[in-house]
């Protein structure tokens, strides 16, 4: 796959003009983050934007229920979201893989793709109408007689994770289609010949063969779902909260940007913990020949 | 038996992730202010309060500023990056690389709130500058990935052909590598558009009242109004994502974008 990189003495007249630029990007992305965490070590000064000295303090306020808790909900959500897109995900990129028909396959491209590319803002929005007391579900219940007073969905933690769920879905079908596509039929064909039923072959082939791509997707997913704003803040609305919404909270309201940098790293942090873990995994996987 | 019972999944499944913007569509041709299912009455006006809206027309004039800028600009630096760090070996490689490439894993919010404290520390909080700079290194990530699939498949043979006939460096990447990069150019392109005009998060931590984009303007409409004019919007935002979408979809090939052709 890598042909040999040229190497200084090769280097061409416009190399440093073709670095510069993303240099310079970098740079300022390094300054956005190194910024972050200077203030996480800084004093907050109420009532002022101004920052104090420096101090550990704000790592010592994470000992606090209300912001344990907004950690604690934001990994339950998560990982409602990861396990719940995975079940309903699975047969869906199955069938976009292995569909004959092409109807069929762009319409599950088409249709599972189209609100990733919506934006949050449109996706949430279509919840809150979803949810809401005289919404969808609540007026389609009322209207077949199924209840008499509106279900609280909205400002719910089943209503959060029924739109984040629909939120993650596409990437998950995504991820798991491409692991799916790359696995030789041949394997399949060979237990079905030798008598395996169709959710026997699914159990002991398909499923075992998907595992880089369930893995990946599953925690993608999970560290995807961490980082959601859009849907917490609206969904949740103020009863969810997501370590998101108390970043935005903090800086907005109280105006205590070093607390609200203090958790923006903490979440960043757990992220990348948790990337480092799956990278971990899939290189065991791969030595055991399975991606 | 188990062939209908995952044809049932899949259809479920399909509905699940399609339903709420049907319903986005169908509220927003509903005749009452009110947000009620079912709907009653048939009515287009909403459409026109939305477009006839200042936050929103501004918003949009905003955004499309905005996205032009920062899509045009992550299109050359990202090709230019993917070029050099994909052909070139030279110290500090692999930390320019995970760097330009770490906004795909890092949570909006958490680089909004860096751009917010940075921008205020040098005095250009909530100025155009600042909310272009932070889109470019949104979508960056993206062209780049784009430009590293296209350069994969040209043909190593091509370049050493025009270097045995006399081009000189900077006319092997002009003539040879530039034209043969243009549909993953393009690809890479639409993709840091639309996610640009789309971006929320990191938006609503940059932005001002006078740099404020559609979707932060919605946003705003969503917290203080309960009227279908925001489905009016966003059927529009909708109608206009899929056509594109299908589009591509007969002329590139969404399954080849995200590799997910059938199995051999």
């Amino acid at each position: 796959m890598n042909r040999g990189r040229h190497s200084a003495a090769e280097r061409p007249a416009y190399f440093a003009w073709f670095v510069a630029p993303s240099l310079l990007v970098a740079a300022v992305l390094t300054a956005a983050l190194a910024v972050l965490l200077q203030y996480a070590f800084r004093q907050h000064v109420p009532g002022s934007l101004q920052v104090g000295g420096f101090t550990l303090e704000n790592f010592g306020r994470m000992s606090n229920w209300v912001y344990l808790r907004v950690f604690i909900d934001s990994v339950l959500l998560a990982t409602y979201t990861a396990v719940l897109s995975l079940l309903l995900g699975y047969p869906l990129a199955l069938a976009l893989v292995r569909t004959g028909s092409t109807l069929l396959k762009g319409t599950i491209m088409i249709a599972t793709i189209i609100p990733l590319f919506t934006g949050d803002i449109v996706r949430t929005y279509s919840w809150l109408i979803m949810l809401g007391k005289n919404g969808f579900i609540n007026g389609s219940l009322k209207w077949a007689g199924l209840i008499d007073t509106p279900i609280e969905l909205l400002y719910t933690m089943l209503g959060v994770t029924l739109a984040l769920v629909q939120y993650s879905l596409p990437v998950m079908v995504i991820m798991l289609a491409a692991a799916i596509s790359h696995i030789n039929t041949d394997y399949e064909k060979a237990a079905a010949n030798l008598g395996a039923g169709s959710l026997e072959v699914l159990w002991h082939v398909t499923l075992p063969l998907s595992m880089p791509g369930i893995l990946s997707g599953t925690v993608t997913i999970f560290a995807w779902t961490l980082s959601a704003f859009a849907t917490p803040q609206l969904v949740g609305g103020g009863k969810v909260n997501m370590v998101s919404n108390m970043v935005y909270q903090l800086g907005f309201s109280n105006f205590d940007f070093p607390f609200a940098a203090t958790l923006s790293l903490l979440s960043l942090g757990l992220i990348f913990g948790i990337l480092g873990l799956l990278g971990a995994a899939m290189r065991r996987l791969e030595r055991l020949g399975m991606s | 038996m188990v062939r209908g019972a995952f044809i049932a999944c899949v259809a479920l499944t399909l509905l699940y992730v399609t339903l709420p913007s049907l319903v986005v569509v169908i509220t927003a041709f509903n005749e009452k202010a009110l947000l009620m299912f079912p709907p009653e009455g048939f009515s287009t006006k909403w459409f026109i309060k939305a477009w006839e809206y200042d936050d929103f027309r501004r918003g949009l004039h905003n955004g499309l500023i905005i996205t032009a800028w920062a899509s045009a600009i992550a299109l050359v630096v990202g090709t230019m990056a993917a070029f050099v760090i994909e052909r070139f070996e030279f110290r500090g490689r692999r930390t320019l690389e995970t760097l330009l490439m770490s906004p795909l894993v890092i949570p909006h919010f958490t680089l909004g709130i860096g751009f917010l404290i940075l921008a205020s520390g040098i005095s250009m909080s909530r100025t155009w500058s600042v909310v272009i700079l932070c889109h470019v290194v949104l979508v960056l990530p993206f062209v780049m990935r784009s430009v590293y699939v296209s350069l994969k498949n040209i043909d190593p043979m091509l370049e050493r052909a025009a270097v045995s006939l006399g081009a000189r460096p900077l006319q092997v990447f002009w003539r040879i590598d530039l034209p043969l990069l243009l549909p993953g150019l393009a690809g890479g392109w639409l993709f840091a558009a639309i996610l640009s005009f789309n971006e929320f998060t990191a938006t609503l931590f940059v932005t001002g009242q006078r740099t404020q984009t559609l979707p932060v303007a919605m946003y705003t409409y969503v917290r203080e109004y309960a009227d279908p004019t925001m489905a009016a919007l966003s059927t529009l935002l909708i109608a206009v994502t899929a056509l594109s979408l299908i589009i591509a979809n007969r002329f590139l090939g969404l399954a080849r974008i995200f590799s997910i052709e059938a199995g051999r």
